[in-house]
């Protein structure tokens, strides 16, 4: 087991009268050592929240969270990387000092910083763009930057919190493939954050849906793919399977999300 | 240059020959206003002839001082507010009310404390800019997308080196508009207490020559001070662009 999630919730106390919001669970999972999991769930249904839990961004409110037999609470544990939904890009720095960021804090000498860092940005295809800077680069390449700066960690957990919303499919089914190479180049365990059930079920080997907020694990989803796949597994019929059961999973919590309810048929 | 920066040019330069022309025809009587060739030739006969090399060098050392304590003292009180609840809550208010004071009233009682020297100018200058500067720095503190300090917590990087390396760094777009107001107002600050009651600097030589009808010296010594002012401003100008072209989305 690399990470676990036991029965853990997540409360946040009530403000100017009004009540407490229960964000998340009680919820139990388990990851498993270099598999890459998706959630996904409706809007508002905690699935940023588990990230940032898991993370050690946030302390649950009951319950524990391990990583690699450790108990993570409120610091993120080496060997786990993150890569958030907005473009955290630093707008001060070039893309190549923005990938060696984190690198300059581990106490490495500047010789290993280099390496490193330049086999990063070669890696996602950023080497004609090491001395630009984040505001002369589509948003798909800064997103890039961003899961360079992870991934010249060395991170054996990457946690993605949904960090292709902001790109159109074209570009999103492109990073798909340039993650799965990652993944697969790494061997490292990825939680993948998103609400795309295509890009849930294009990418993993196992997808976990949650329910409307407080989110509940409702279902965990295994697709059964190879793992040399790449976006062209699209094509394939179980790929439509696969979608199709996450919808039917989800269609009702998501009504509750936008607060309606099924409505009947005709009679 | 810039397409603009000719306009600009273009626009100083007309208003410049308009002046000339008005003046040399006597439309704008020599008691009011000289011709501007002859400021220029003045300013230039001022700066080199050394007679105001003392007054130059007070004032200037006067608005250096009033930057510095402005901009250092500005920052510190932004970064106390913004890190200190207590002091957030029970001086913000004062800061957002204080551009309504005008703290050159103040000046006649800082002289009577001080005595007349450089104390009371500097104090009131600063009094003109530590406020825009600690106002920047709070405004700049408080827009750091918060997605910047989660990306240090999640790198591990410590509250101390995340000042410097993530927090001074992504305000500095407002720590640089602060650090413009602070050197402008410290300018203004300067000179004006020295055109009311002081014994040197060039607000003092600009005021004695307008009481003693000097137009020649008093339009020349405007000039130089424009200049000064020109130059520290363009100079910030030039810097303040080159950073926000980066940080341009």
């Amino acid at each position: 087991m690399h990470a676990r999630v036991e029965s853990v919730t997540r409360v946040y106390p009530g403000r100017g009268g009004h009540p407490p919001v229960n964000a998340l669970g009680p919820i139990d999972l388990d990851l498993y050592k270099g598999e890459f999991l998706s959630i996904v769930g409706p809007s508002g249904c905690g699935k940023s929240t588990l990230l940032e839990l898991l993370a050690g961004l946030a302390e649950p409110t009951e319950g524990r969270i391990e990583f690699e037999g450790r108990e993570v609470r409120g610091r993120v544990p080496e060997g786990v990387g993150v890569v958030f939904q907005e473009d955290s890009s630093f707008p001060w720095l070039t893309v190549w000092d923005n990938v060696a960021f984190g690198l300059e804090n581990e106490g490495i000498d500047s010789a290993e910083i280099k390496r490193r860092a330049d086999f990063a940005v070669g890696f996602m295809g950023l080497a004609d763009f090491a001395k630009s800077y984040p505001a002369q680069l589509s948003g798909g390449m800064r997103q890039r930057v961003c899961i360079a700066r992870t991934l010249v960690l060395q991170p054996r957990l990457i946690l993605l919190d949904e960090p292709f919303a902001s790109l159109d499919q074209q570009t999103r089914l492109l990073m798909g493939d340039e993650l799965l190479r990652l993944w697969r180049e790494t061997g490292a365990t990825i939680l993948l954050i998103t609400h795309a059930l295509d890009e849930a079920a294009m990418l993993s080997d196992r997808v976990a849906a949650m329910s409307a907020r407080p989110g509940r694990l409702l279902e965990i989803i295994f697709t059964g793919w190879p793992g040399d796949r790449d976006s062209r597994i699209v094509e394939e019929a179980r790929f439509g399977t696969v979608t199709a059961r996450l919808w039917t999973i989800l269609r009702e919590e998501s009504m509750k999300a936008m607060g309606r309810t099924e409505s009947k048929g005709p009679a | 240059m810039t397409r603009y920066g000719w306009v600009r040019l273009g626009i100083v330069g007309g208003a410049g020959v308009i002046l000339e022309i008005l003046c040399r025809a006597s439309v704008i009587p020599r008691l009011i206003m000289i011709p501007p060739s002859e400021m220029l030739v003045s300013a230039w006969q001022i700066l080199f002839s050394g007679e105001i090399k003392n007054d130059l060098y007070f004032s200037l050392v006067n608005i250096a001082l009033a930057i510095a304590l402005s901009v250092a003292g500005g920052f510190l009180t932004g970064l106390a507010i913004y890190s200190v609840p207590l002091l957030r809550a029970t001086l913000e208010p004062f800061l957002t009310s204080y551009s309504s004071v005008p703290p050159i009233v103040f000046y006649p009682m800082l002289i009577v404390i001080f005595g007349l020297n450089r104390i009371p100018q500097i104090a009131i200058a600063v009094m003109f800019g530590l406020v825009p500067m600690a106002m920047n720095t709070i405004n700049g503190l408080y827009r750091i997308r918060p997605v910047f300090l989660k990306v240090g917590r999640a790198h591990r990087v410590s509250p101390l080196a995340s000042v410097f390396r993530i927090k001074l760094p992504a305000a500095a777009p407002y720590l640089f508009t602060g650090v413009t107001l602070a050197v402008s107002y410290s300018v203004i600050g300067v000179i004006s207490t020295e055109f009311i009651l002081s014994a040197s600097g060039i607000g003092h030589q600009i005021s004695f020559a307008y009481d003693n009808y000097d137009n020649r010296a008093m339009y020349g010594l405007v000039v130089l001070l424009l200049a000064v002012s020109m130059l520290l401003n363009s100079t910030l100008r030039y810097y303040s662009q080159r950073m926000l072209r980066r940080w341009a989305r």
